[in-house]
C-alpha cells in the first residue's frame, strides 16, 4: 500500500509540473460545457437535472481519456525510465495500480471542476441532488473503466500515438457495444447469447442506468470488474515486456 | 554477494546471454567487458530484476532474483545504461521519491538525499528539472539514486560513457572510495577504466564468458607483454640484427628512434637485451618494459582469436 501511495504521489505531481494537466482540464471543461448547452439543450429541456451534462460524458471520455492514458506506460518504455521504475523494490502490480490511481484521481479532479453546472441547476431549480451525486459517481467509475483500458493498451506499445489510437478505438467499441453499429457486426454470425453478452458490455447502457439516478450495485460491479480485468492485463503486459 | 548461476536469456531465436556463471564477492570491483551487443546490459538487467532470465538465475545477497525480485532490488543499487530519469522531476524530488520507495521517510529521507547528493556532487542543480541538465549531471543523478540507500551491491552500466575526462575521473574516484565495502559490477568498453578501477575483469562476447581474470593477467595475454623498448646509441639496424639472433626474442621492430623487442614466450627479456647490447659495446640510452595492450587482448578474445593465457617458459 505504501509503495502504491508513493507512486501515486509521484505520478500525480508529474501531471501538474507540465502543461498537460491544465490543458486537459481546460479542454475537458470547455467541451463538457459546449456539449451540455448546445447539443444537450440544457436550457430548452427546462429541467433541473444533470442529464444534458452527463449524457455526453461517454463520448467525451472516448476522446479525452486515451489522451491521459496513452503516456502511462508507453512514455516510460520509450524513455527507458521503465527500467528505473521496475528496478526499484516494488512489484509490477504496485506500479500498475499506483499509476492507474494517479490517472483516475486526476480525472476525478477534472470532473470535480465541473461543479459550476451543479451550482447552476441548484440555482435554477430544485434538483434531486442524490441523483446528481449518483451521476457524478457513475461518470467517475466510467472514467476509471476507460482509463484501465487505456493504461493496458499503453503498455503494449512504446508509441504514445499508437496507444492513443488503440485506446480510442477500443473505448469506442465498448461504449457503443449496445448500439446496432457494433451489434450488427456480431448479429451476422454469433448467437443470441453472444449478442446479449456484447450488449451487456456497453458502457452506455450501464451509464444510462446511473444517470437515471439509480446506482445499481450491478453497474458499479460492472465497472469495477472491468477495471480489475484490464489492470490485470496491464500487469501481464508489463511483465511480458520484462520477458517473464 | 552476487552469484550468476548459468544465467541465460533468449529473445526469440537469438541467444543474447548464454550460460553465464560467475560470482562477485565483497570488496571486488568487477569490470564487465565486451563489445557492443555482447550481452552486458542484458546480463545486468537480469541481475537487477528488470528482465526475467530464460534459464538459470542470479542471486544477490542470497536472494534469488526469480523468486524474490523485490528483496534483490532492495539490496542493490543500479545505474541503468544512459541513466534514465523522469525529465520533469528535479534531482531533489527524484531522490526523495527513490528514498521513499526504499523505505526512508521524513528526516531520514532528507539526510539520505543530501548524503547521496554530496557524494555525487549535485549541489547547485538540486532544484533544476532533470530534463534540462547536462549529460554529466544526469549521470550523477543516476549515481546518487543508486547510492542513496548505501547498498551492499552496486551495479553500474557504463557509468562513464559520454562523460568528459574530468567527470570520468570523478566517477572513478567515487567507485574507488566505495571499494572494500561493497561488491561492485561496472560494465564498460573503455579499457583504461578496467586498469584504473577494477580488481577483476570478466569479458563476454556473443553472450558467453570468454575471460575471467585480473586486469594484469589480461594484459599478460598480449603478444607484446614483457616486450622491451630500447634506445641505442648507434646504428639501429645493427642492433636489430644482433637482438634478432637471441633465442628469447621473437622479432625486433624499429619504431622511430627506438627498437621494440617482442618476447618469444612473453617471459622477461630485459636482462638478455641489455646483456647482448653491452657485450657488443652498444650504449643503451633508454630501456622500457611493455606491459601489454589491453586493446589487442580485447580484440583478440572477443573476435574468437585465441590469445593464450600467460604461461610460457619464463612466466
Amino acid at each position: 500500500m505504501r509503495n502504491i501511495a508513493i507512486i501515486l504521489k509521484r505520478e500525480m505531481a508529474s501531471y501538474f509540473v507540465t502543461p498537460l494537466a491544465y490543458i486537459f482540464i481546460v479542454i475537458f471543461l470547455l467541451m463538457a460545457g459546449a456539449f451540455t448547452f448546445y447539443l444537450g439543450g440544457f436550457f430548452e429541456r427546462d429541467q433541473a437535472d444533470l442529464n444534458a451534462f452527463l449524457q455526453f460524458h461517454p463520448w467525451l471520455y472516448v476522446v479525452l481519456i486515451p489522451a491521459i492514458s496513452m503516456r502511462l506506460w508507453a512514455e516510460e518504455i520509450n524513455a527507458g525510465t521503465i527500467e528505473l521504475l521496475m528496478t526499484l523494490p516494488i512489484t509490477t502490480t504496485q506500479a500498475v495500480i499506483g499509476k492507474f490511481l494517479a490517472a483516475w484521481a486526476f480525472t476525478g479532479v477534472a470532473l470535480a471542476l465541473t461543479f459550476p453546472i451543479w451550482i447552476t441547476i441548484n440555482y435554477l431549480g430544485e434538483p434531486d441532488n442524490g441523483a446528481a451525486l449518483a451521476g457524478y459517481i457513475g461518470s467517475f467509475f466510467m472514467a476509471g473503466g476507460y482509463l484501465a483500458v487505456g493504461s493496458f493498451l499503453s503498455a503494449v506499445t512504446r508509441s504514445q500515438v499508437i496507444a492513443f489510437v488503440l485506446a480510442a478505438a477500443v473505448c469506442f467499441v465498448l461504449t457503443a457495444a449496445g448500439a446496432p453499429l457494433v451489434l450488427n457486426f456480431f448479429a451476422a454470425w454469433a448467437g443470441e447469447e453472444v449478442l446479449a453478452f456484447v450488449r451487456s458490455l456497453s458502457f452506455l447502457d450501464h451509464f444510462q442506468n446511473i444517470i437515471k439516478g439509480v446506482v445499481d450495485l450491478r453497474d458499479v460491479v460492472y465497472f469495477l470488474s472491468l477495471i480489475t480485468l484490464f489492470l490485470f492485463c496491464n500487469v501481464v503486459a508489463v511483465n511480458r515486456f520484462k520477458g517473464a | 554477494m552476487i552469484e550468476l548461476d548459468h544465467l541465460t536469456k533468449t529473445f526469440g531465436p537469438k541467444t543474447a546471454v548464454n550460460d553465464v556463471t560467475f560470482t562477485v564477492s565483497k570488496g571486488e570491483v568487477l569490470g564487465f567487458l565486451g563489445p557492443n551487443g555482447a550481452g552486458k546490459t542484458t546480463t545486468m538487467r537480469m541481475i537487477t530484476g528488470f528482465l526475467a532470465p530464460s534459464a538459470g538465475t542470479a542471486r544477490v545477497c542470497g536472494h534469488d532474483v526469480r523468486t524474490n525480485p523485490v528483496r534483490v532490488k532492495s539490496s542493490l543499487g543500479y545505474l541503468p545504461e544512459g541513466a534514465p530519469a523522469w525529465p520533469d522531476m528535479t534531482p531533489d524530488t527524484f531522490l526523495h521519491f527513490a528514498a521513499n520507495i526504499r523505505g526512508f521517510s521524513g528526516k531520514d529521507a532528507t539526510n539520505r538525499v543530501s548524503a547521496a547528493a554530496e557524494k555525487a556532487n549535485l549541489f547547485g542543480v538540486m532544484a533544476q528539472p532533470i530534463g534540462t541538465l547536462s549529460k554529466g549531471y544526469k549521470r550523477r543523478v543516476g549515481l546518487a539514486q543508486a547510492l542513496l540507500h548505501d547498498p551492499a551491491v552496486l551495479i553500474m552500466d557504463e557509468p562513464t560513457d559520454g562523460l568528459d575526462p574530468n567527470q570520468k575521473h570523478e566517477v572513478r574516484k567515487l567507485i574507488d572510495a566505495m571499494r572494500g565495502e561493497k561488491a561492485i559490477i561496472v560494465s564498460t568498453h573503455i579499457l583504461e577504466e578496467v586498469e584504473a578501477v577494477c580488481s577483476r575483469a570478466v569479458v563476454i562476447a556473443g553472450g558467453r564468458v570468454v575471460a575471467d581474470e585480473t586486469p594484469a593477467e589480461l594484459e599478460a595475454r598480449s603478444e607484446r607483454h614483457n616486450g622491451v623498448w630500447v634506445g641505442v646509441d648507434g646504428d639501429l639496424a645493427t642492433a636489430q640484427a644482433l637482438l634478432d639472433s637471441l633465442a628469447e626474442i621473437a622479432r625486433v621492430e624499429i619504431d622511430g628512434d627506438r627498437l621494440f623487442c617482442v618476447s618469444r614466450n612473453r617471459g622477461p627479456i630485459a636482462n638478455a637485451v641489455s646483456q647482448c647490447l653491452r657485450d657488443n659495446s652498444l650504449n643503451i640510452t633508454s630501456l622500457q618494459l611493455e606491459r601489454g595492450r589491453l586493446d589487442d587482448v580485447f580484440r583478440a578474445i572477443t573476435q574468437g582469436r585465441t590469445a593464450p593465457r600467460a604461461g610460457g617458459a619464463n612466466a
